[in-house]
């Protein structure tokens, strides 16, 4: 399993075609404390670089956007109850959704976990 | 993922910079009393009315959610130094006040302070204020966003005798929650004036002259929060001093701008530049109490044609509170619905970490306003349900004059 990331801070743990999308813990602290998460129907078809999601914190409403295109394949339901899990795991429990990809070339254009720790270093 | 509230962090992230960049173009962030004390405690920092302000603190007990219920439980200490702290004074300027705001002047006693508006011509509101009757001369506390025009709009209106100060070398703090008043107490203020009461005996909008050691202090018992509590205003050399002599109480932490608007929200308590503008009037903005009742028949204050009809016959539009099903927020802007017609617009919108449901503030037309009616708010092309509730969301619990100590 591979794991990239985007400048919006999104990651995307990839293994074959299938694919899990979350947002990192460098968001989940920008955003603060999470009340409410928004996500894609299963099935639905996403953009790469359209919103896929919603993420409300007490003092915003903050786009997910698709890493990649493709098809959704479940959301993560335990969310519901439970968006604050996005804070506490934001790269595990906190996860979003899992996607199908519909071109696994568009995963080039991401960073890997170091490029984006650089990445974050400079913001 | 982007933000798409106005009001977020300081990230470097380019396009929210622009935003910034765009949104105060011309006058560069200044930098408050406690900037750097905020910073050493973990204050993230944003722009707000012009100033570098903490939203919320890092690290243990930070965050919105906590340090909103820490405020509800304890006792926590907010840097309102961005707010405008002005003095009038001089033969006359009760009169040329009133001229200005639509208060009684004459009711309110040395040592007692209230809320009141200013208005423009037509009525509407330019800022929202409290005043204090300091004895010898009146003391304001306007808004810091608007501070600026306030006190150009007040030069250009009050009579050459009076006198406006801009006390622009003092900063502002606010002590809010069930236990401020036992933290206050005992870092020992002591009143200035013979037979003025102590800070545990002051009741809500009292306020007076203490002094801290030798630093002059003005204190009341009021505030933006619900809670009981105080506003304190403080020399700004002094301001690290005196933060630093709160936060060392048990009760007291350190409470950012975030936590502070949804106090208010909860409160029912509108803000300026977003429940409340030149275009709101204030029988409109559920405000009407800020006319005094010598003014409802004397007028004599701007726009008093305008807004006394408004009393009489009541306002088109009026805030409300509104509750809404389920978890997603609904934010300033978003429309509201009766069915399929459009009825008002929210004007504040957030979670409520006391009710843990998402909460707002909308202006609606007269016949949608009754408790209980259900209305519709239009977030991202979606519907969310929601009742108007009266205000407050969250009872206020003030420390009122007769009320048990």
């Amino acid at each position: 399993m591979t794991r990239y990331f985007t400048k919006d801070h999104e990651w995307i743990a990839v293994e074959g075609d299938t694919a899990t999308v979350g947002i990192t813990d460098y968001a989940q602290g920008q955003l603060g404390d999470i009340t409410f998460v928004e996500l894609p129907a299963d099935g639905a078809a996403l953009t790469k670089g359209a919103s896929a999601s919603v993420v409300d914190s007490v003092k915003a409403a903050s786009d997910v956007y698709a890493p990649v295109s493709g098809t959704v394949g479940a959301a993560n339901a335990a969310l519901a109850d439970a968006p604050e899990l996005v804070n506490t795991d934001p790269e595990g429990e906190g996860w979003l959704w899992t996607m199908t990809l519909a071109d696994a070339g568009e995963l080039a254009g991401l960073m890997d976990e170091a490029s984006y720790q650089d990445y974050i270093a400079g913001l | 993922m982007s933000d798409t509230y106005n009001n977020s962090d300081n990230n470097s992230d380019a396009e929210h910079a622009i935003d910034v960049a765009d949104d105060f173009v011309e006058i560069a962030t200044d930098v408050l009393p406690l900037d750097a004390w905020h910073r050493a405690r973990g204050g993230r920092m944003v722009e707000f009315a012009g100033y570098w302000m903490p939203v919320q603190y890092n690290g243990e007990g930070g965050g919105i959610i906590a340090e909103h219920g820490w405020t509800r439980s304890h006792a926590g200490l907010f840097d309102v130094s961005h707010m405008g702290q002005l003095e009038v004074s001089g033969d006359g300027s009760a009169a040329a006040l009133e001229a200005l705001l639509p208060i009684d002047l004459s009711t309110l006693k040395p040592g007692r302070q209230r809320y009141s508006l200013l208005l423009d011509e037509d009525g509407g509101v330019l800022d929202d204020l409290m005043l204090t009757n300091a004895a010898h001369h009146w003391y304001l506390v306007v808004n810091g966003a608007t501070k600026w025009d306030d006190i150009a709009h007040m030069r250009e209106h009050l009579p050459d005798a009076i006198t406006l100060t801009h006390l622009d070398d003092d900063a502002l703090l606010a002590l809010q929650g069930p236990e401020a008043a036992q933290a206050l107490a005992r870092i020992g203020l002591v009143p200035m004036n013979d037979g003025w009461p102590a800070i545990e005996a002051m009741t809500f909008m009292q306020a007076g002259p203490f002094l801290w050691g030798d630093v002059p202090l003005r204190v009341s018992r009021s505030g933006y929060t619900g809670e009981d509590g105080y506003e304190i205003s403080v020399p700004a050399d002094h301001a690290v001093a005196l933060a630093d002599a709160l936060c060392a109480q048990p009760e007291v932490k350190p409470i950012g701008l975030g936590a502070r608007d949804s106090l208010r929200l909860e409160a029912g308590l509108p803000l300026y530049g977003h429940d409340l503008s030149p275009e709101t009037d204030p029988v409109g903005a559920d405000l009407a109490f800020a006319i005094n009742k010598r003014r409802r028949t004397s007028g004599g204050f701007p726009g008093a044609d305008r807004v006394l009809k408004l009393l009489a016959a009541g306002a088109p539009r009026q805030r409300v509170g509104l509750l809404l099903e389920g978890r997603q927020a609904a934010r300033e802007g978003a429309l509201v619905f009766a069915g399929q017609t459009e009825i008002g617009t929210l004007t504040s919108g957030g979670f409520s970490p006391t009710l843990e449901r998402p909460i707002a503030m909308a202006f609606v037309d007269a016949a949608h306003t009754a408790p209980g009616t259900s209305l519709d708010i239009e977030v991202r092309g979606k519907r969310l349900p929601a009742t108007v509730t009266p205000l407050p969301f969250v009872p206020h619990r003030y420390h009122r004059k007769g009320a048990a100590a």
